[in-house]
């Protein structure tokens, strides 16, 4: 099995292969961090850049996290803190940095397609870490990751996707990575939340949370992207916490081992109550904790190879 | 100077003339059209166009020139020579210029910049509105003296449909048209089609009914006052069927659409390319499939470039941050070839929607090629490869989705008032 891409732009252009190539990589990267000395040399003097136009607490961590414990340098770039204020463009930004010759970038940008610019520009490798609506792959991963060591294999499941879809990368990249394998998917919300012509992409839409969590093996949540204008979709956040926030009777319809995921941040009492989120079927910190190996993979496999 | 052109293919549409024939031109006016027009001795120019095509010079009812205001996007000098290059003889240039062409005055700077820089004749476009702002009406009589063939806030709707309705029944004292932009404002908050390709992309989507109901408003208004609108840039099928059904009771009604609105979709823009991003957005194959079919029963009279080039920096960003529009002065005509190929129109019928139709919507004496009347013709060959390259672009706008692909059909010589204005490098030296 051979990985030859330059970048991870979105899940769209992997394959089945490709996908599971990165989760057994990252099999044996989590081990990695379970040793009492979580440091492997395997990126040494690699230079890692995040370029995050976007607040992120879990991803840029995450990503630093992975590489530090692969031994890389990182440089964390945060909106605030770069030339974006001063009105330099995201193409100037990224002819410079690439002056400076690292090896990887991860950008989170507010914009869909930015990612995929930089990739044109730049000969280092470029991680999408979240681009608008558009797609956020390594969280996609991880939460594949998370659900074949949860339930053994991704063939077969259930998956009841709930919330605001229409604004979520999160929800577009496990739906890409989720159509290459053997799944039922569930898309739940209010009309204005569920994009138009979603059920082409080969899911249910179920309007009736009641109905949609039904024989779930997994529930996914997301939360309403504020940021992106979230909130006028709904007539108020109490609304749609009755309508659409999971509580623990709709996990009485769903599978006797369903498990619950979040990608967070957590909207704890909207869209999620605290009996769900801290009760025994969450695997939100599972997700946090499996996010570190599936990046130290995606960074294994875009900048290690050529050790 | 004396003009003869020997035996090309002589399609003028106006006229139901398809017949291989000679066009003589004696100085600015088309003098005979005939069967072997012997060679006089003197000063007569002759041009062989056997194999090819003549027709009347091409007439694009919308435009961006960019002049005064944004001239590192292009000037009338730049953007009438890009028109020469691909077969238009006639231009009429939009309003969103800086300062707004909504007074006499900026509209006589126009027409007087066009008359010692232009390479081809161009007529502006005045705003509805002062500053395109929507509040009040821009003087439309002044404007009308000063030269002006119709007028339009293009790049977006009168939002005030009290403002339109005053607008278009004041036009009717001097029998211009309004050239309609559609597009309402609270619905298309996006960047691309709202549809299959914006669910995959994650961009923001721009419903087709955004377009369709200011169409049907502004034909409704149209209707209410009569006077004349004209639906500019029209690109979904239910604008075609709104126009169809509205044009059955009401006759002043005209409209255009784009060479990109018929040969690319919204999946064209997967890509990011910014150079797809144009407004109104690309559309479904639905769409396309439906603009083909109303150019076909004649839903659609004109095929217009909305040529809007920009400068490298204005598309060189991402992509809801682009500027929209195409470059397409000099790919509009071979693009639309296409649809003679495929069967979609004849000949005669494309040259129909590039000549006399919009002559006819403009109330110009152009786009035919009858004798007496102005010598504005091209010589084309429809059967020419060529490669879309922008490094040879005459526009300063480089930006098209279309570079590097090959088209069929090429603009070969270009006469407007009786002179030779553009001659492709490879044609009849």
């Amino acid at each position: 099995m051979n990985w030859d891409k330059k970048d991870l732009l979105g899940i769209k252009g992997l394959s089945r292969e490709d996908i599971i190539l990165i989760l057994d990589t990252a099999e044996s990267f989590k081990e990695v961090s379970q040793r009492e000395i979580k440091k492997v040399p395997t990126l040494r003097g690699k230079t890692i850049i995040t370029l995050f136009y976007e607040p992120s607490t879990r991803t840029r961590t995450s990503f630093e996290i992975a590489a530090k414990r692969m031994s890389a340098d990182t440089i964390n770039i945060s909106a605030s803190t770069s030339s974006y204020v001063k009105g330099e463009t995201l193409k100037d930004t990224a002819k410079n940095l690439e002056s400076m010759m690292p090896d990887v970038i991860i950008i989170r940008h507010s914009m869909p397609g930015a990612p995929h610019m930089l990739a044109r520009i730049m000969d280092a490798s470029v991680i999408n870490g979240g681009d608008g609506a558009h797609e956020h792959p390594t969280q996609a991963l991880l939460d594949l990751f998370t659900m074949r060591e949860k339930k053994g294999k991704i063939d077969g499941l259930n998956i009841t996707i709930i919330g605001d879809i229409a604004h979520s990368r999160v929800a577009r990249s496990n739906i890409f990575a989720l159509k290459h394998f053997e799944t039922k998917i569930t898309c739940s919300g209010p009309p204005t939340m569920l994009p138009p012509y979603l059920e082409d992409l080969g899911v249910k839409v179920e309007y009736n949370i009641e109905k949609a969590v039904k024989n779930a093996d997994v529930i996914m949540m997301l939360r309403i992207q504020k940021e992106r204008g979230g909130i006028s979709y709904i007539p108020s956040i109490k609304e749609y916490s009755t309508l659409y926030g999971l509580k623990a009777s709709h996990l009485e319809k769903a599978k006797k081992d369903v498990i619950i995921m979040h990608p967070g941040p957590m909207n704890r009492g909207v869209e999620i109550t605290d009996e769900v989120a801290d009760g025994p079927c969450s695997v939100i910190l599972d997700q946090v904790e499996n996010g570190v190996a599936v990046r130290m993979a995606t960074l294994f496999l875009l900048a290690g190879g050529d050790g | 100077m004396k003009i003869l052109i020997k035996n090309g293919r002589v399609i003028d549409p106006a006229n139901n003339i398809d017949a291989v024939l000679d066009v003589y031109i004696n100085g600015a006016l088309i003098e005979k059209i005939d069967r072997d027009i012997p060679e006089k001795k003197g000063d007569v120019h002759v041009i062989d166009a056997s194999g090819a095509i003549v027709a009347p010079g091409l007439i694009d009812v919308h435009a961006h020139l960019r002049e005064p205001g944004y001239e590192w996007k292009e000037t009338i000098k730049t953007g009438t020579m890009a028109a020469v290059k691909g077969g238009f003889t006639t231009l009429v240039c939009m309003a969103n210029t800086s300062p707004v062409n909504d007074n006499g005055s900026v509209t006589e700077a126009i027409v007087e910049k066009a008359r010692s820089e232009g390479v081809c004749r161009v007529f502006p476009c005045g705003s509805i509105t002062k500053g395109l702002k929507g509040e009040e009406l821009s003087e439309i009589g002044e404007m009308f003296k000063a030269g002006i063939v119709a007028i339009s806030d293009d790049g977006k709707s009168v939002k005030n449909a009290g403002l339109l309705r005053m607008a278009m029944e004041y036009v009717t004292i001097f029998h211009i048209p309004v050239i309609s932009h559609c597009e309402d404002e609270d619905l298309s908050k996006g960047f691309v089609n709202e549809g299959r390709a914006s669910l995959l992309s994650g961009l923001e989507g721009i419903p087709s009914i955004a377009e369709e109901i200011i169409a049907q408003r502004d034909m409704t208004i149209a209707r209410y006052v009569n006077s004349h609108v004209h639906l500019t840039h029209i690109s979904t099928r239910g604008s075609v069927d709104a126009i169809n059904q509205e044009k059955r009771r009401y006759k002043q009604i005209s409209c255009d659409t784009c060479p990109h609105y018929f040969t690319l979709t919204d999946e064209a823009t997967l890509t990011f390319d910014t150079n797809t991003k144009v407004n109104p957005p690309l559309r479904s194959k639905e769409d396309v499939d439906a603009i083909k079919r109303g150019l076909k029963n004649g839903t659609i009279d004109i095929i217009a470039t909305d040529h809007a080039p920009h400068d490298l920096t204005s598309k060189d960003v991402e992509y809801n941050l682009a500027s929209s529009g195409i470059s397409g002065l000099e790919t509009a005509f071979s693009l639309s070839l296409a649809l003679v190929r495929e069967g979609v129109l004849s000949m005669k019928e494309l040259l129909e929607k590039f000549t006399i139709n919009p002559a006819r919507m403009l109330k110009l004496p152009f786009g035919t090629l009858t004798p007496g009347k102005p010598a504005d013709l091209i010589i084309f060959n429809p059967d020419t490869p060529w490669v879309v390259d922008t490094k040879e672009f005459a526009s300063k706008g480089k930006n098209t989705p279309f570079q590097g692909m090959e088209l069929t059909g090429k603009n070969l010589l270009t006469i407007v008032d009786g002179k030779i204005v553009y001659r492709d490098k490879g044609f009849g030296r």
